[in-house]
């Protein structure tokens, strides 16, 4: 991993403190521990990849391909990363900020292409946009016999931007709703014209949260294989998971880990740099007055509403008609409802010992920086950024050998679940405790109160955008988990994600349309109550 | 795939869908399908059908299933197993590949007795890494010699064979070359579909290897890539991409189709050509079973085998999943095991 060169940190950490700080034990003892935890996953790896020779490891990192695989998964990150961050922060902000028709409704349909497995999204890509697909249908009257190609890097950006940008869009929604509007109201008052303040004054403001939710985004396109597969990109991660699919060989595919790791920790570098020194504490206690869009409402409408029916409208209406085409096949609907409570259940769980685990992490890190805080912080973000299927061997590795009696069991699968999307809670925490002034909290623990008080009655409450925000995303993305879900759950523990897996590895559309549009469906009401929020702040 | 439908006429439809979803469940084997204590016992009062104390844990003494094999496929088989034999099944399903290495990374600690897998393959690298037993001779010579470990350490239970899958409106049979090699001809450049990283394929070409040689085999991968094949990451896909005539042609399993017709009708845009004359590219794959070494109940898992092997069983392969018997004598609605071979 990297570290910070000594002097920034101490230039960093001279801002806010006197050098040499401790934090407190409520602080520093459970962040040790959620370190350990991440430090899983690097281990197995290292044990893996150590079985192999050093002739064998240097011909895997050496291969004249790795080169070429590396750059091109560089190159679908940092565009997936673009594109997801030009549609998020625009949604954010009209969904937040201005008197948008419908707001909180198109608040939470954006948000839910998250929950849409990247399989099935890419999918729904290739039967709509692929060469044959839908559209070519409809133009085929105009003499249209084939499309372009949509596959390899357009395919994939398309289809991993699509149902990534959530990441940016919801942390940044949040810091949007926890800013100091006093600011933009100033410039304003000062003859600042709209444009210039959204550019001048806000947005500098969401820059931690765009970097935390764009972070999010790039890891997720180096880890992902479902959506790169369907669209035919090879990327690192690919490569690890046909290591591990067609070669039965867990040593190569450990070596292929490890180097995406580098990769990792390189990203983590840039994002480092690029966060910037954000320290904006303040909070408003009056929600922003809502822009008047004026003229712009119709083009901001239109905009809204193409992503969304992109990214939503398009999946659940291929759904729709797979399902529909299966029923009138004579396939019959099978219960899938204790499915869906288990997948509620477990990623209710999850998202609560994730935020649990990252509130710790997050105030070190933005508290109390320094060279560890700044290394744990980094840790975390390893096992989101390794392929799920490497994460879920090595706690069977660990679970099977270390601790039987938790093998396969809950317990472990929501521990799985937390090591894997820890980064997403800890992002949006760490965006909101930016946003919060720490003379709060310092002025609270002069007069007396204690460093669980504080956490507790001035840095939760301060933080709740940021932790809610990083709750729903960690909820979100373990409705759609699979491979730990697999692997790792009690035996016979299905989800809705494992039935659309079940249906859709043995080329059942229909079966699998049920559980999919159900995963979206149940995944609104809890994003509802989120924008809900919002009005009673 | 979807061509020219309303689809958003459909879309009202998706309001409706929660309600649906929850009919009766048939019994074929969804959630928690194997007894009364296996999955879902947190589920706090939804369905009011909470027993167990103790939530989520595989029960003492039940027989431990992971299968590579689709649930859709082999469930309703394990449920008959249970209810004719009495022995409580639990089964973890996943994929082939992940779930070997899983049990190889469980090594001694493996909770697993059977191990049913779609491809040799995986049977293969675990039956290597020394996690099989040997199974008895009597199970053994139920199958033919090409379909079982060489070692007796698993042994087959169903059979596919790789087909051609063709586009209908592109190609008529006959148009089709009458051997696997002839593709390699410049003329079906552009015009080829493939899922190279997937099990089946690498077992096609393990099974090429074998049967043609090393060089002949190199020569016809070498072939097909000279000729652009567009490539797929599985059998469903590409079969998908033959009936949209995104490509002509595809390699592929040949049940897929079955499954394709049965859920959108016959006007279907791809159909099987099955390669004559013992040629390579009809080759049949078997998907196999085999038993722990570590299991707890070797008992319960030799009789699961046993069951698959059984007349019984080995006809449900035929008639349910559209696979190829392993057990001679059983009759098939497609023509039978041995003249595909």
């Amino acid at each position: 991993m990297t570290v910070l060169p000594k002097e920034r940190v101490a230039a960093k950490g001279a801002k806010r403190r006197p050098r040499g700080k401790r934090p407190p034990a409520l602080v520093a003892l459970p962040a040790a521990l959620v370190a350990l935890a991440m430090v899983l996953p690097l281990l197995y790896l290292a044990i893996r990849a150590s079985e192999a020779g050093l002739t064998e490891i240097s011909e895997v990192v050496f291969d004249a391909s790795s080169l070429e695989v590396l750059a091109r998964s560089v190159l679908l990150a940092a565009v997936v990363t673009a594109v997801a961050v030009g549609i998020a922060v625009p949604l954010a902000w009209l969904t937040a900020r201005t008197d948008l028709p419908g707001r909180r409704v198109w608040a939470v349909l954006a948000a839910l292409p998250l929950v849409v497995p990247s399989y099935v999204g890419g999918l729904v890509l290739v039967s709509t946009l692929g060469p044959r697909g839908l559209l070519q249908g409809a133009l085929a009257p105009l003499g249209v016999e084939r499309l372009p190609s949509i596959y390899g890097l357009p395919g994939a950006a398309l289809a991993l931007s699509l149902f990534t940008y959530p990441y940016v869009f919801l942390t940044v929604r949040a810091a949007l709703r926890g800013m100091d509007s006093s600011f933009e109201e100033a410039a304003r008052s000062l003859g600042s014209g709209r444009w210039a303040t959204f550019f001048r004054i806000t947005l500098p403001q969401l820059r931690p949260a765009i970097v935390a939710g764009a972070l999010l985004v790039a890891l997720y396109a180096l880890s992902d294989f479902g959506a790169v597969s369907l669209l035919h990109y090879d990327t690192f991660s690919a490569e690890i998971y046909i290591q591990y699919k067609s070669a039965f060989d867990r040593t190569p595919a450990a070596i292929l880990a490890l180097m995406l790791v580098v990769l990792v920790a390189a990203v983590l570098a840039v994002e480092h740099r690029t966060r910037g020194r954000a320290n904006y504490g303040g909070r408003n206690s009056a929600v922003a007055r809502p822009v008047p869009l004026g003229r712009w409402r119709l083009p901001a409408l239109l905009f809204t509403g193409g992503v969304v029916s992109l990214a939503l409208v398009l999946p659940v209406g291929i759904l729709v008609y797979w399902l529909v085409r299966g029923l009138a096949a004579g396939e019959t609907l099978e219960s899938v409802w204790e499915s869906a409570w288990n997948s509620v259940f477990v990623s209710g769980l999850a998202a609560g010992v994730a935020v649990l685990a990252a509130l710790p992490v997050a105030v070190l890190a933005v508290r109390f920086p320094g060279r560890v805080s700044g290394f744990v912080e980094r840790l975390s973000y390893v096992g989101f950024a390794l392929p799920a299927i490497a994460l879920a061997l090595a706690l069977v590795f660990f679970g099977s050998n270390y601790a039987p009696a938790l093998y396969q069991t809950l317990a472990l699968l929501v521990f799985a679940y937390v090591v894997h999307f820890l980064p997403q809670a800890l992002g949006a925490i760490r965006a909101a405790l930016l946003q919060a002034r720490p003379s709060v909290e310092e002025a609270a623990r002069s007069l007396g109160r204690g460093p669980l008080g504080v956490l507790a009655t001035i840095t939760v409450p301060l933080a709740r955008n940021g932790l809610v925000a990083g709750a729903a995303l960690v909820f979100l993305t373990t409705m759609k988990e699979l491979p730990a879900t697999l692997l790792l759950g009690p035996i016979e523990f299905d989800t809705l994600a494992t039935e659309v897996w079940n249906a859709t590895s043995g080329a059942f559309f229909a079966r699998a349309a049920g559980p999919a549009l159900l995963l979206i469906l149940i995944s609104a009401p809890p994003l509802y109550l989120l924008t809900i929020r919002d009005r009673v702040k | 795939m979807l061509k020219r439908s309303s689809i958003f006429v459909l879309m009202a439809l998706s309001l409706a869908l929660a309600g649906a979803c929850g009919q009766e469940a048939p019994s074929g084997g969804q959630g928690s399908g194997g007894g009364e204590t296996a999955g879902g016992e947190t589920t706090g009062g939804t369905t009011g059908e909470t027993t167990a104390a103790e939530p989520f844990r595989a029960e003492e003494g039940a027989l431990v299933i992971y299968s590579g094999r689709e649930e859709g496929l082999v469930g309703p088989l394990i449920e008959q197993f249970e209810e004719e034999t009495g022995i409580d099944a639990q089964v973890r399903y996943g994929d082939t590949a992940e779930l070997a290495a899983t049990i190889s990374e469980e090594g001694e600690n493996s909770p697993a007795d059977v191990f049913f897998a779609q491809d040799p393959g995986a049977l293969g690298a675990i039956a290597d890494a020394g996690a099989l037993k040997e199974l008895p001779q009597e199970t053994l010579d139920r199958v033919p010699e090409a379909y079982r470990s060489p070692e007796g350490q698993w042994v087959g239970t169903s059979g596919r064979a790789r087909v051609v899958a063709y586009n209908t409106e592109a190609l008529q049979e006959d148009e089709l070359p009458p051997s696997i090699f002839d593709f390699t001809d410049p003329e079906w450049s552009g015009r080829i579909g493939w899922a190279p990283t997937n099990a089946s394929f690498q077992a096609f070409v393990t099974a090429l290897r074998v049967s043609e040689g090393e060089d002949r085999a190199r020569e016809w991968l070498e072939g097909i890539q000279a000729n652009d094949p567009i490539v797929y990451p599985d059998n469903s896909t590409t079969l998908d991409a033959v009936a949209s005539g995104e490509v002509e042609v595809g390699f592929i399993n040949h049940y897929y189709l079955y499954r394709a017709l049965a859920e959108q009708g016959e006007d279907f845009g791809a159909r099987n050509y099955i390669l004559q004359n013992g040629d390579p590219g009809a080759l049949v794959l078997v998907a196999g079973a085999g038993i722990l070494n570590t299991a707890d109940n070797p008992e319960e898992a030799q009789r699961f085998v046993d069951y698959l092997l059984a007349d019984q069983a080995q006809q449900f392969f035929a008639d349910e999943t559209f696979e190829y018997p392993m057990v001679e004598g059983i009759q098939t609605p497609r023509g039978s095991f041995r003249s595909a071979r």
